[in-house]
């Protein structure tokens, strides 16, 4: 058993429980109230968002610009199932099909338009993603512009944060696997990699399957918090969200896109205040972020738990 | 069979016809040198042994145990898998990564786990991880790099980056091993200290290497027969005494005697 678990998750798994109780005491003493609840639920989806798109763009070096059309898949295949079957175990259902959809998707765009690289690879997502979009606005089962009304609700905190802490600990353990190794060594240096024996073109179309996948979780998510759907929901601007939220964290590190996805849901919150500067100081917030800090807040380090109690890792354990 | 036999390759990128009707072989076993003036295609011909160029015409065959195929115009990473593996003139390495990251990756091809246990982490990944850092660590020791797998690659010496793209090149298994230059850049010093330590690996890993180089000594030191490229064409091959006394090899790298033009 001791074997099963490294220190490094053990204490990951500590802290995403902490924050589970917390939270949830919080709730429950209505400290956190209907209305933080919904930021609360924004969070939690870009994080999973963002924590798929950085394994595409942080960790397998592929700049990917079609994000928000993964989401709008999961969305609407959650949307439809959930709606035919009002139960849990529709919603449940209806977010696997979601997510699998979104892949089978990945998998379908990914194998054209991997074949190009840098910005003309970004080009080529954010017209796939354009293609999806309208794709759902002229489909029936989708309800075309008006979109989708009334999809019953069931996400609630201890969901959000089962797929959220689900996101963050399977990608974790892909990055620290062979196979993610593989992904990286593609950032790094393509030629390289291809010629020390990694199939670079089915790792990138894995990478991103796997990143439409977890953006499926997320557009299912989306859609059960917040009632309606409509296809402008899952334009360009969406896809950007998530970029900025990934190069703002750290392209390469997955608590980097934590902590940039909480920090902008909390900085968007409390703009409300300020109406019509909220844009303005928003956007200047980020143009400082990346002046001072251009490989974003954490760069491609991760935060370390074990450093931060003290505890003292074997030498070689920390790689694992 | 030799173990790699070269027959007719050729490659022209537009007009140019870099590497033309080139014959090779390599026994098993051999330690082979190729040499030529810059420009005379030795990397051009590297690149199409391992499947980063499509020839124009030719073929490769590879014998490895008695199993033969031809393997020109595949995918880098297919060759790889079948015996070929290979270093950079310019240092190729995973610059951001640790040395050991370097190392495990060229390891991935023989991983034994799952894309699904990768997920999970389960039994069989960390018996294999486990495996893969005793691997590594073993061949990082050869070159003396063991108390250095935790650093980045970036940060490494000249020497031993180097150094270190011969170990991440060891670690895919190979049967025949390609090396652009070896010593480029190192002081002889290193150079000689490079020498045995390439004979060396030839006995250890039971390896036929193939290798381009600029430095004379080395190359008339470890090499048993050698190939001359010139303008693309093999103009020359045998011992290295006989490609010392070459009368077209020393035209090709001092110009034609002037009496004779």
């Amino acid at each position: 058993m001791k074997k099963m678990l490294s220190k490094n998750t053990f204490i990951t798994l500590i802290c995403l429980g902490v924050s589970f109780g917390l939270i949830q005491l919080l709730i429950s003493q209505n400290i956190i109230n209907a209305y933080y609840q919904v930021t609360l639920a924004l969070i939690c989806i870009n994080i999973i968002m963002a924590v798929g798109l950085n394994l595409v763009t942080g960790f397998t070096g592929q700049f990917s610009l079609g994000h928000a059309g993964f989401m709008s898949i999961g969305a609407y295949t959650c949307a439809i199932v959930t709606t035919s079957m009002p139960t849990t175990t529709g919603f449940l259902l209806g977010t696997f099909a979601g997510a699998i959809m979104a892949a089978i998707f990945g998998i379908l765009i990914g194998i054209p338009t991997l074949r190009l690289r840098g910005d003309y690879l970004a080009i080529a997502t954010l017209g796939m993603a354009e293609i999806i979009r309208i794709i759902f606005l002229n489909m029936k089962i989708t309800g075309g512009a008006a979109g989708l009304n009334g999809i019953p609700k069931f996400t609630n905190w201890p969901w959000l944060w089962f797929f959220t802490a689900g996101t963050i600990l399977l990608v974790n353990n892909f990055i620290h696997s062979s196979h993610g190794r593989a992904c990286i060594s593609i950032r790094e240096d393509e030629i390289a990699a291809e010629s020390m024996g990694i199939n670079t073109t089915k790792y990138k179309v894995m990478a991103f399957a796997i990143g439409a996948f977890f953006a499926g979780i997320g557009g299912a998510l989306y859609a059960s918090t917040f009632f309606i759907l409509k296809p402008n929901m899952f334009g360009f601007l969406k896809s950007i969200d998530i970029l900025v939220i990934v190069v703002l964290g750290g392209m390469g590190s997955i608590t980097g896109s934590v902590i940039a996805a909480i920090l902008l849901a909390v900085l968007t919150t409390y703009l409300q205040a300020f109406t019509a500067l909220r844009m303005i100081i928003y956007a200047a917030l980020l143009v400082v972020v990346m002046i001072f800090r251009p490989q974003g807040l954490m760069a491609s380090k991760e935060l370390d738990f074990t450093k931060f109690f003290r505890i003292k890792t074997k030498d070689g354990e920390k790689v694992e | 069979m030799p173990l790699l036999s070269v027959e007719k390759l050729t490659k022209s990128f537009g007009g140019l016809t870099a590497v033309s009707n080139v014959n090779m072989e390599i026994q098993e076993g051999e330690l082979v040198g190729l040499i030529g003036p810059n420009g005379a295609g030795k990397t051009t011909l590297f690149n199409l042994l391992t499947g980063v160029y499509e020839p124009t015409k030719g073929t490769v065959t590879l014998d490895i145990k008695g199993h033969s195929r031809e393997i020109q115009g595949r995918k880098p990473y297919n060759i790889t898998k079948e015996g070929v593996a290979r270093t950079f003139q310019n240092i190729r390495l995973f610059k951001d990564l640790t040395v050991l990251d370097n190392v495990r990756i060229a390891m991935h091809q023989n991983i034994r786990y799952q894309m699904f246990e990768a997920f999970f982490h389960t039994f069989g990944y960390h018996k294999e991880e486990k495996r893969l850092i005793e691997e590594a660590e073993s061949l990082l020791e050869i070159f003396n790099l063991t108390h250095k797998k935790m650093e980045l690659a970036k940060n490494l010496p000249y020497g031993e980056q180097r150094h270190l793209e011969i170990a991440r090149a060891l670690a895919t298994k190979p049967s025949l091993l390609l090396l652009d230059e070896p010593a480029a850049g190192m002081n002889p010093n290193e150079t000689a200290e490079l020498t045995d330590t390439i004979a060396w690996l030839r006995e250890k890993f039971n390896l036929s290497i193939l290798l381009i180089e600029h430095d004379m000594s080395l190359v008339m030191k470890v090499c048993e027969r050698i190939y001359v490229l010139d303008y693309g064409m093999m103009i020359a091959n045998g011992t290295p005494e006989e490609i010392r006394s070459n009368k077209r090899v020393i035209e090709a790298y001092l110009g034609e005697d002037v009496n004779n033009a």
